[in-house]
């Protein structure tokens, strides 16, 4: 019975269909992520600014993305945008779009508490050498947030691609779905196929993640020396 | 300066962006309950899918044997084998369908929002669900069914009080027993599969959806009964389009009324149930022709 089970991965096109879905899933997450980055740094800039006005509203914006949770976004941005503004998204689309506006706020948040975790006396000793703003900028303030920053956005990317398992919801075909309708398809022939299938999203989505993780423990290092 | 500038702007942007998504929150919220109106996006007419050449029609793809993909990656199944039919009549050729996956608890928001033509995803009749799409004749019947494990089986809805009855979200099998029987506790899950596991875990008593699915599914997994074979309603199973859509929706009913002197729907049932259910359900019990219950 066992052995059937994990023949269910390999019958016909089942295991090519599953790598496609992980593609999709990781297509939504480094491109969600590639944008969070660009605007998230932007966004931390923002939020460090001693405006209380900008940064009362940046903190709304953070405090909305933490408290809905994303499903609720994708609905709203799937059906909401094509029923009242009429912009027919595809599902892929408005996944990219909700997980960059979550992305976004993160990574502003990471961002900011970054910038604001460098004492100010690094500042202040790069001025005393003569040094300008940029130089500043450049050579003491960004190198030392950068180190600063990747564990939390490393843990930020695998959580996006973890999270990538919602968008089924809005009709994307991604690895879990098409797990699912391996699983279905086979229901009847083969009830045990749903441990070997789930098994092997599980090593999948490890796969995918473990070296991610790997990339930012060495360049954690590096960027040490 | 201009970065105090650029902050401005973005700050702007992002709080119009904020007050707008807050609004449009309430509305998604209530319309996904599928109980207000609300707004809708306007669906394709008859001569638009004509002219586009190619009819988006929505079916399940994880429920076997109603509409399901196999193994090699091929949408299969009741529902598909009539969509095929629709394409093959409309638009001449059975590849101009494009079939988008939706799940059960979005059937109606995938109507409203215009994102496909046809809904044949199993999607039974109910007056709640009339309100929000128009449906065409019935292609199909089917009630409620409870299936149990043989050890602890169920043969009366009396045993279920008191006891966690698994359901599938938004499907008719919930509103039933969440109306009806309010003393049986409800554990819901958003898919098929998921409820199937949960019952094959022992997370819940019992697992109630449309008996086809129940019957289907007992004949493969030993241990596992049937002991409620027919509650509720006889309810029906039809082609949906969007509210409003009568042209195309009276293109698919002389379709399902033309279709009766082929009895295109027994062809059907050979074709995709009979090999699931073998001799134990009667095509009469479950295939409806020409519209005609």
């Amino acid at each position: 019975m066992q052995d059937s089970g994990i023949q269910v991965l390999f019958q016909g096109t089942n295991f090519l269909r599953l790598l496609e879905g992980l593609l999709i899933s990781l297509r939504i997450a480094v491109v969600s992520m590639g944008l969070s980055m660009v605007l998230g740094i932007l966004l931390g800039m923002v939020m460090t600014s001693n405006n209380k006005v900008i940064r009362f509203l940046c903190r709304i914006y953070l405090e909305i993305v933490r408290i809905m949770p994303q499903l609720v976004l994708l609905f709203l941005v799937y059906f909401g945008a094509a029923k009242h503004i009429g912009m027919n998204l595809s599902g892929e689309m408005a996944a990219v779009i909700v997980f960059t506006f979550w992305g976004t706020a993160e990574m502003g948040d990471l961002v900011r508490s970054a910038l604001i975790s460098i004492p100010a006396h690094q500042y202040e000793s790069g001025f005393g050498l003569g040094m300008t703003k940029l130089q500043v900028s450049c050579y003491i303030i960004i190198p030392q947030t950068v180190r600063r920053l990747l564990p939390s956005l490393i843990n930020l990317l695998t959580r996006m691609i973890k999270t990538t398992s919602l968008v089924v919801l809005i009709g994307v075909v991604e690895v879990v779905k098409v797990g699912k309708q391996i699983i279905d398809a086979s229901r009847y022939t083969t009830p045990t196929a749903a441990l070997w299938v789930y098994g092997a999203i599980f090593i999948l989505y490890f796969l995918i993640c473990y070296p991610f993780s790997r990339i930012s423990a060495v360049l954690e290092k590096k960027l040490k020396d | 300066m201009k970065k105090a500038i650029l902050g401005g702007l973005l700050a702007i942007t992002l709080a119009a962006g904020l007050l707008a998504g807050c609004g449009d929150k309430d509305k998604a919220a209530s319309s996904s309950k599928a109980s207000a109106t609300g707004a809708t996006a306007k669906a394709r007419t008859l001569e638009e899918i004509k002219e586009d050449g190619t009819i988006k029609i929505g079916v399940f793809s994880d429920k076997n044997p109603f509409g399901y993909v196999d193994s090699d990656g091929q949408i299969k199944g009741y529902d598909v084998y009539f969509g095929e039919r629709i394409a093959k009549d409309l638009l001449g050729s059975e590849d101009k369908v494009e079939f988008v996956y939706v799940e059960a608890a979005s059937r109606v928001e995938y109507l409203k929002s215009a994102k496909v033509d046809v809904i044949l995803a199993n999607f039974t009749v109910t007056d709640d669900r009339k309100e929000q799409v128009d449906f065409a004749l019935p292609y199909m019947k089917v009630a409620l069914g409870v299936v149990s494990p043989d050890d602890a089986l169920i043969t009366d809805v009396e045993q279920l009080k008191d006891k966690t009855l698994i359901v599938v979200k938004g499907t008719t099998a919930e509103t039933y027993f969440s109306d009806n029987h309010p003393d049986i506790k409800l554990l819901k899950f958003d898919e098929y599969q998921e409820a199937y596991d949960a019952l094959l875990d022992g997370r819940g008593d019992a697992f109630s959806t449309d008996n086809t699915e129940v019957l289907a599914w007992a004949l493969q997994n030993k241990g596992f009964t049937v002991g409620v074979e027919s509650i509720g309603n006889i309810d029906t199973i039809a082609p949906a389009v969007q509210k409003g859509n009568q042209e195309l929706l009276d293109w698919i009913n002389n379709e399902i009324q033309s279709l009766a002197a082929e009895e295109f729907f027994h062809a059907d049932f050979e074709e995709t149930l009979k090999p699931v259910y073998g001799d134990s359900i009667a095509p009469e019990s479950l295939v409806v022709e020409g519209g005609e219950l």
